[in-house]
């Protein structure tokens, strides 16, 4: 008895095919990187990520307890301190991690997606820290709350997103938002994974001259064991 | 830290101007321009190791 194949109009084989084409296990899990990604400024992506990580851990325990938990007890208090530098570190290493990705311009070599996944992030990730910070239930929440609300009615979106309402800011900063964030950064990661850590100016340059343009190509038979634009699993 | 630093009083600000921030968001932001060039200028462990591997 055989198994019929499954057939090609099924959409979870063509999902599967679709994902599995786009980021092969070896490309979604690499076990080594490009020479260059061996410097520090390589570094404050993953430490974005690593803070994410902390922030969620930790907001879920403040989620678990109430958002009145840390004000009466000390180990409410220390989660939520963990919360809080979890965040102001996670905008720290966020913002190095732009600068560098800013200056090496890594929106090159097809990655125009990975760029705008990655500032989006950014985006989304202000508001979320935003309501958080009018959910301390406070007198330091009040004064956010009061003052961001005459910015937002300058815009006119007062009405949908009050940041005097508690309800619904606490919604935004334990759900919708972080849910926002969470998606757009993994979006982000396997977009790099797909399209590999952008190289330096140097090298690109190296590469791009090592190129054979397809109308070369045609012309030339002979150039046909020129290096590819793959060569040194720099390139997308 | 409340103990280290003296937090009860208003925060410090810087007012030159149009310019009006906080000192602490300055500090924060001198820092974040230190990391960002000692992150260019110091050696990575293992860099040098590395590239003469694939050479």
């Amino acid at each position: 008895m055989s198994i019929a194949p499954p057939p090609k109009t099924s959409w979870t084989t063509r999902t599967r095919e679709a994902a599995v084409g786009a980021l092969p296990p070896e490309k979604l899990l690499p076990d080594s990187q490009p020479t260059y990604v061996a410097s520090w400024i390589y570094v404050f992506g993953v430490a974005s990520i690593a803070s994410l990580v902390v922030i969620v851990a930790s907001g879920t325990i403040l989620a678990l307890k109430g958002p009145a938990w840390w004000h009466y007890t000390g180990v409410g208090h220390f989660f939520n301190s963990i919360h809080l530098w979890a965040v102001e570190l996670f905008f720290f290493v966020m913002v190095v991690h732009l600068w560098g990705k800013y200056w090496m311009a890594a929106w090159r070599g097809g990655r125009t997606r990975v760029w705008i996944t990655g500032a989006v992030a950014f985006l989304v990730a202000v508001p979320t820290a935003l309501t958080g910070y009018v959910s301390q239930q406070n007198f330091d929440a009040q004064w956010i709350s009061t003052q961001a609300k005459d910015g937002l009615n300058s815009f006119g979106v007062g009405a949908f997103f009050n940041v005097t309402n508690f309800g619904q800011m606490y919604s935004y900063h334990v759900l919708l938002l972080p849910a926002a964030v969470i998606g757009v950064v993994i979006a982000h990661v396997l977009l790099v994974r797909r399209h590999g850590v952008v190289p330096p100016f140097a090298l690109d340059t190296v590469l791009a001259s090592s190129r054979v343009s397809p109308v070369e190509e045609t012309r030339a038979p002979s150039n046909a064991d020129a290096p590819s634009a793959g060569a040194g699993g720099a390139s997308p | 830290m409340g103990a280290v630093f003296n937090l009860n009083h208003p925060a410090h600000v810087v007012h030159w101007h149009f310019f009006q921030m906080a000192v602490a968001n300055i500090v924060v932001i001198m820092l974040m321009l230190a990391v960002f060039a000692l992150a260019i200028a110091l050696p990575f462990p293992g860099a040098a190791r590395r590239r003469e591997g694939s050479s």
